[in-house]
């Protein structure tokens, strides 16, 4: 059974259109929540990686994979299992020469994929501040962007397996994921939970108890999470449009969700880090806001604002717990880029199967997406990044680490009349 | 222990994924897939405690 695709009329394609242009302000605002996270003579190279890895997710994108990924009801890869066609893999033509940009919800679907690609690319950047070589995210980027986004993004937007639950196995709807808790949150989160482990922890971060490395400007990190509310409405509007069969009657409801789970989650966040920390913690609670748009961007169209308060309490509870376990485990993660988008993507999967209404056994379908995540988007994302760790070596040297990624990568820093200049340090 | 971890992972995802295949009524189904889930969650503590004791040993 295929997947019928979206037809949109011509008001539900302009609003589209207009929530796809606000979609880039998650990215700028993400890439300022990861450098205002690092250290202030690694700031430069963090904005410049984000600009870097946002230009090469489109491009490689553009070239392949769009063609994986493609769209319910276009080409696709069909293997038969237990008498089921199942859809595994697009086969859409390379570098979207199949597409139309004539106002389909094909090319909406192409130009608002070319941004979300991007957005998953910044999120493993927090993961890997101070410590990832420019080239090598590029790379990565290249794989993210190429293989392991197009694919998953293929079984739950393109119209594959996952989305097929519905039909062929009567669960629900099949996997739903309005504005990409799943696809893009979780799929860059445990991409960076991925890089992370391959780099290893920061010089000095685990070498003296209770070291904690503080990010350089908290500032910037608040105002990239404001920023990313803008954005996250339009994502989440142009998603629900395009994958969830919302109308354009629920655009106030998708803005008012995201605003309520943010908040809740926020202020959740600030209450429980006070409780544990004796006063409230500006990182943890900042992360917060971002997890809890994290968290309801899968259901964003589908649940009621006290639903989506719900969800946001839970993301809030989550984010501090999760930040302390993964800093225990060994796991530096200076952004909790791991925390706030694979923990709070996951939750969001998950809460969709729970309070969605309407759709039974709809949380199986969500359970198939949940075990495709761990089983699939993780060790192959693994697996590739530590091929290509092999091949091109990820982290800088350690002496580069020191002298930090803005001198030994880009011989200038973003803050010179701060940086001293010795002879080590001397400008290109 | 590494290794053990993804296939415990991986494992978990074929179980799911078999699920849907091969069953048809629902408490089975619920109860598989739960199980695959259960699998891949063992899967995440080994993997995580591997890189944890990489990282002592680097």
């Amino acid at each position: 059974m295929q997947i019928q695709p979206t037809v949109l009329n011509e008001t539900g394609t302009a609003i589209c259109m207009a929530s796809i242009f606000l979609v880039p302000l998650v990215g700028a605002g993400l890439a300022l929540v990861n450098t205002g996270f690092g250290r202030g003579r690694s700031a430069a190279h963090s904005m410049l990686s984000a600009m870097c890895v946002f230009a090469v997710a489109v491009l490689v994108y553009l070239v392949i994979g769009f063609g994986f990924q493609g769209f319910a009801g276009e080409p696709a890869h069909l293997v038969n299992l237990g008498g089921r066609q199942w859809n595994l893999l697009g086969a859409e033509r390379l570098m979207m020469r199949g597409v139309g940009f004539n106002g389909s919800a094909l090319s909406l679907v192409a130009c608002l994929q070319l941004f979300s690609v991007g957005i998953a690319a910044i999120i493993p950047l927090g993961a890997g501040s101070d410590r990832w070589r420019l080239g090598a995210s590029c790379a990565s980027t290249a794989i993210l962007a190429g293989i392991t986004y197009p694919i998953f993004a293929h079984w739950v937007w393109g119209g594959g397996w996952l989305a097929q639950l519905g039909g062929l196995t009567g669960c629900g709807n099949g996997a739903l994921d309005a504005g990409g808790a799943g696809v893009i949150q979780a799929v860059g989160g445990l991409t960076a939970l991925s890089i992370t482990w391959i780099l290893g922890p920061r010089h000095g971060k685990y070498e003296m108890s209770g070291m904690a490395i503080p990010g350089h400007n908290m500032v910037m990190v608040l105002f990239g999470c404001m920023l990313t509310l803008v954005g996250w409405m339009g994502l989440d509007t142009a998603g629900a449009l395009l994958f969830a069969g919302a109308s354009t009657n629920s655009i106030a409801l998708i803005a008012v969700n995201n605003v309520v789970a943010a908040s809740i989650a926020l202020l959740t966040a600030l209450i429980v880090t006070g409780i544990r920390f004796g006063k409230p913690d500006a990182s943890i609670t900042a992360n917060g806001f971002v997890i809890g748009m994290v968290a309801v961007s899968g259901v964003c169209s589908l649940v009621s604002p006290a639903e989506a308060a719900a969800i946001g309490l839970v993301a809030g509870i989550m984010v501090p717990f999760s930040v302390e376990l993964l800093d225990a485990l060994g796991v530096d993660d200076p952004s909790g880029s791991i925390s706030v988008h694979a923990v709070g993507g996951l939750w969001g999967v998950i809460a969709t199967g729970l309070l969605i209404q309407g759709h039974p056994r709809q949380w199986l379908a969500q359970m198939a997406m949940l075990a495709a995540l761990l089983g699939f988007v993780l060790p192959l994302t693994y697996g590739l990044n530590l091929l290509l760790n092999r091949v091109y070596p990820q982290r800088i040297t350690k002496d580069g680490e020191r002298q930090g990624l803005d001198m030994c990568e880009l011989g200038g820093g973003a803050y010179p009349e701060l940086t001293p200049v010795t002879k080590d340090y001397l400008y290109r | 222990m590494k290794a053990a971890g993804f296939l415990l992972l991986f494992a978990g995802f074929a179980i799911v994924l078999s699920t849907f295949v091969l069953l048809s009524s629902d408490a089975p189904r619920g109860a598989f897939v739960l199980s695959g889930i259960a699998v891949q969650l063992l899967g995440l503590v080994l993997t995580f405690r591997a890189h944890y004791t990489l990282g002592e040993g680097h």
